[in-house]
């Protein structure tokens, strides 16, 4: 069918299951406790994008303190909150602020909008599915967020200090109490709060693998999904076969903390003249069993991402995506590869040294999947039309910003010279880059890309452009710099490193990074008031803003219950731009070929049905 | 304004190469490098450094350039030209997996030596395979570092033995072993001149060697976060030569007996 003119079908909300509308009962049903995933999608955009706020607050600290340390600090220091030490920020409060930052924008921000936001408004909209397999799984994954929001959170308040042991949270200092006095409660609620980030995560991967898998439009055959799907696809392997690790692991944790078992504790481990544990343990274990997660989820940060990146580059340079194969099955050599590297993080922490060097080969050989990507971006721009819409600059500065963090990480590679950098502000930089820079970045380009299709109207693009030229350049004055700090050795973690000789002269520069740090999360505002305006007052667009080829632009903008209000089948793949076949410079997956009626319930032979 | 942006993005590696050679050739700016190393062991992780920065750096230099010219020349505003419908390259991906892959294993062995000369072969006795006893045991605790030196008779437990805090002597041009460990939760003994770092593991007993080849005085920083007062777990390393250690570990002896002072820690 062609499903380029403006969707004047009508869908009065998405996930309209009210029929007369008005009872308290269907609003919940409806908005709070809905079955629809692309509610569920839009659930979690908002409170991660509310969690980025918080988390970009708590970065703003920790800047504050590098900058201009011992000073009041503003806004809060007025609160009395700091009232003992006049007005400054305590060193205790400054370990809370980077373990909560760090477990803010992991747990809360860049797993959830990967997979909880865009994962579950895209997954069933763009092979051609109804809803997700199980929509009451799906909804029990977001209100499991829930209680770890309140927990984690609470820990912030619980007094005199938040859980401040990194978001690494290390035994012992994490696993003995008195090892950080003040931050008892806050430490076991913090443990808590990561069990339920775990369990939401399991359940919404469950869901993903058997919609991907089960659930695709006839015709929809796995190499004709949209790389995001691949994204998500491989992801979601990943967190099904990793988290179980990190979430036994923090259970075990927990139990050292509260009932005194000793796996993580040597014999008889103590610590502030506390009373000492049984142990037995070895704090090494808890390293091995927190990496084995957390090493797979900086893919689980990064491939959805790249996913989206890769759809947005090929619809506005209007051109096909340059080496789908190729970028398959880097994506998986990645996610494969991702399982035996773990042990890059810990080269110097007492792990045996020969481990040591296999992890460097199979962490040199992972950097060879995303070489592989970036050419092939490189390879989709070359000769198209290239369009610089908002979404365009926030996936290529991706692009041209992932380059800098896969670099980087060719540094701390390589094992001898991560001896000098280990725990530096160069992996500082180099994470921020692929983290930030990179993730961060390109979900700021699929929320413009896909704004039209969630809420049927547009964002306004000059402000777009606006918000993306300030945080680009903002987001590089913070984080460039970084790498040089690095190279002259300075530590992360330092309350104060400028009473050590040889960082006291660093100061202007941490000085000017802060300045930088207030403008990038001031920028935001710009997008705030956009993207709040746009829901209720942008130009209303109809289902194909950008002349996309994928799904879910066949459907109506916003989609209503159900998603489409025609059974797809699919013809080809997602990245028929240019293609000499139709008149049209895009070619949507669901347009019959020239010459072939569209049969909606006799698609492709080859098709699941679902 | 495809043209504006397609510089906004030459930028990126103008502005990033601009800032490393300022800091690296130190231009009007100084101090903001690597900082000086005088462990002659470190040399090589300095070398290995500059090797992979050079080999990024041109990896670094030519994306960013083919990305800004594809966006200069692909601007849909400005280009006639049809885009070009391909699917990809079979031929381009063999050669941009294998060169990157060939490069990629050759860093990987060409810096093994290097890893195994760091931490895991530690110096030997002169003429024999036994291995060089530590000069000095390191003791970490929230927040300081105990020190233990042998002593005259080189053996660590015994009457002679001498103790300080945070105050670590070393002798110049001499191969040095310093034994770790740690009294309550991880730290990382963590020396940026002498380009040393190891963390250091409770119930674990750790070792890190290095040749000093400068006097001086340096700064010993923990390195993995053990506390609220992990930034002021801060030690001071001298290297002296031969004779001024062997005085200064003398009067560390002496006024150790008068005071009968013996920290715990030490054990």
């Amino acid at each position: 069918m062609s499903s380029t003119t403006a969707g004047s079908i009508s869908d009065s909300h998405a996930g309209g299951h009210a029929q007369s509308g008005g009872t308290v009962g269907e609003f919940f049903s409806t908005y709070v406790f809905s079955l629809d995933h692309k509610i569920i999608g839009l659930q979690f955009l908002f409170s991660t994008l509310l969690w980025f706020l918080v988390g970009g607050l708590l970065a703003l600290g920790i800047r504050w303190q590098l900058a201009w340390p011992w000073t009041s600090v503003p806004v809060l220091g007025s609160t009395g909150m700091f009232a003992t030490e006049g007005g400054q920020m305590s060193p205790e409060f400054y370990t809370t602020l980077f373990t909560m930052h760090a477990t803010v924008m992991i747990f809360f921000v860049i797993i959830p909008i990967l997979a909880g936001a865009f994962g579950n408004y895209l997954i069933p909209l763009m092979i051609g599915a109804d809803d997700m397999a199980f929509p009451t799984l799906n909804m029990l994954s977001y209100w499991f967020m829930w209680p770890a929001f309140a927990l984690i959170g609470s820990s912030f308040f619980f007094p005199p200090y938040g859980a401040g042991a990194g978001w690494t949270s290390y035994p012992p200092l994490s696993a003995l109490a008195e090892a950080a006095p003040g931050s008892d409660h806050a430490q076991t609620l913090w443990l808590l709060g990561v069990t339920f980030v775990g369990v939401s995560s399991m359940m919404g991967s469950v869901n993903y693998l058997t919609t991907i898998i089960q659930m695709r439009a006839p015709g929809m055959s796995m190499f004709r999904l949209p790389m995001t799907i691949w994204g998500m696809f491989i992801t979601a392997i990943l967190q099904a076969f990793a988290l179980p690790v990190l979430t036994a692991a923090g259970f075990m944790q927990l139990t050292d903390r509260v009932i005194g078992t000793g796996f993580f504790l040597p014999e008889f481990a103590f610590a502030n003249n506390g009373l000492p544990a049984s142990g037995g343990g070895q704090p090494l274990l808890w390293q091995h069993l927190f990496w084995f997660y957390s090493h797979p989820a900086v893919y689980i940060m990064i491939l959805p991402a790249m996913g989206m990146v890769s759809d947005i580059i090929s619809c506005f340079s209007r051109k096909p995506l340059f080496g789908y194969k190729p970028m398959v099955y880097s994506i998986s050599g990645i996610a494969g590869l991702g399982f035996i590297v773990w042990g890059h993080h810990m080269f110097v922490s007492g792990m045996n040294p020969m481990l040591g060097m296999t992890f460097m080969v199979s962490t040199m050989m992972i950097a060879l999947p995303s070489a592989v990507k970036v050419f092939n971006w490189l390879g989709t721009i070359w000769g198209g039309q290239i369009q610089f819409t908002t979404p365009m600059l926030f996936s290529l500065s991706f692009v041209s910003m992932f380059i800098i963090g896969g670099l980087s990480g060719i540094f701390m590679a390589a094992t001898p010279v991560d001896i000098f950098i280990h725990d530096t502000y160069f992996i500082v930089a180099h994470f921020h880059y692929v983290l930030f820079a990179g993730t961060a970045m390109a979900v700021m380009g699929a929320i413009y890309f896909w704004f039209p299709k969630m809420f049927g109207r547009m964002m306004n693009e000059t402000l777009g452009k606006i918000h993306f030229f300030l945080t680009f350049v903002f987001m590089n004055g913070t984080f460039f710099l970084m790498h040089i700090l690095g190279a002259v050795g300075f530590p992360r973690r330092l309350a104060d490193p400028y009473h050590y000789d040889t960082f006291a002269h660093l100061r202007p520069m941490n000085e000017f990074i802060t300045i930088c740090a207030i403008g990038m999360v001031a920028t935001q505002i710009i997008f705030a008031a956009n993207f709040i305006y746009s829901i209720f007052n942008g130009p209303t667009v109809g289902r194909n803003p950008w002349k996309a080829n994928s799904l879910e632009w066949m459907a109506p903008s916003p989609p209503g219950h159900g998603n489409f209000d025609f059974q797809p089948v699919i013809y080809r793949g997602p990245y028929e731009y240019g293609s000499p076949e139709v008149d049209t410079d895009y070619y949507p997956q669901t347009q019959p070929p020239p010459g072939q009626k569209s049969d909606g319930d006799s698609g492709d032979a080859s098709g699941k049905g679902h | 304004m495809g043209r504006f942006w397609s510089l906004l993005f030459l930028l990126v590696p103008v502005i990033g190469v601009g800032i490393f050679v300022v800091c690296a050739a130190e231009i009007g700016i100084e101090d903001h490098w690597l900082p000086e190393n005088v462990n002659e062991h470190g040399r090589v992780i300095d070398d290995l450094f500059m090797f992979i920065l050079y080999l990024t750096g041109i990896i670094f230099i030519a994306t960013g350039i083919a990305l800004f010219w594809f966006l200069w020349k692909y601007d849909a505003a400005k280009n006639v030209e049809p885009v070009k419908y391909v699917h990809g390259s079979h031929t381009l991906e063999v050669v941009w997996s294998i060169v990157p892959a060939a490069t990629l294993l050759f860093i990987a062995i060409y810096q093994m030596n290097a890893w195994a000369d760091a931490k895991m072969r530690r110096p030997t006795l002169p003429g024999s395979d036994e291995l060089l006893p530590p000069l000095v045991e390191v003791t970490a605790r929230q927040f300081e570092w105990r020190l233990r030196y042998a002593g005259v008779d080189q053996v660590m437990g015994t009457d002679d033995d001498v103790f300080g805090v945070n105050d670590l002597h070393i002798p110049v041009d001499e191969d040095i072993v310093i034994a770790i460990k740690s009294k309550d939760v991880l730290h990382s003994f963590f020396l940026p001149n002498l380009r040393i770092k190891q963390d250091i593991v409770p119930g674990m007993k750790q070792h890190v060697w290095f040749k000093s080849n400068k006097k001086g005085v340096y700064d010993i920083v923990c390195a993995e976060l053990c506390g609220w007062g992990h930034y002021k777990m801060k030690g001071r390393l001298t290297i002296s030569s031969r004779d001024d250690f062997n005085i200064w570990l003398q009067e560390q002896y002496e006024n150790q007996e008068v005071s009968e002072f013996e920290p715990e820690g030490s054990e």
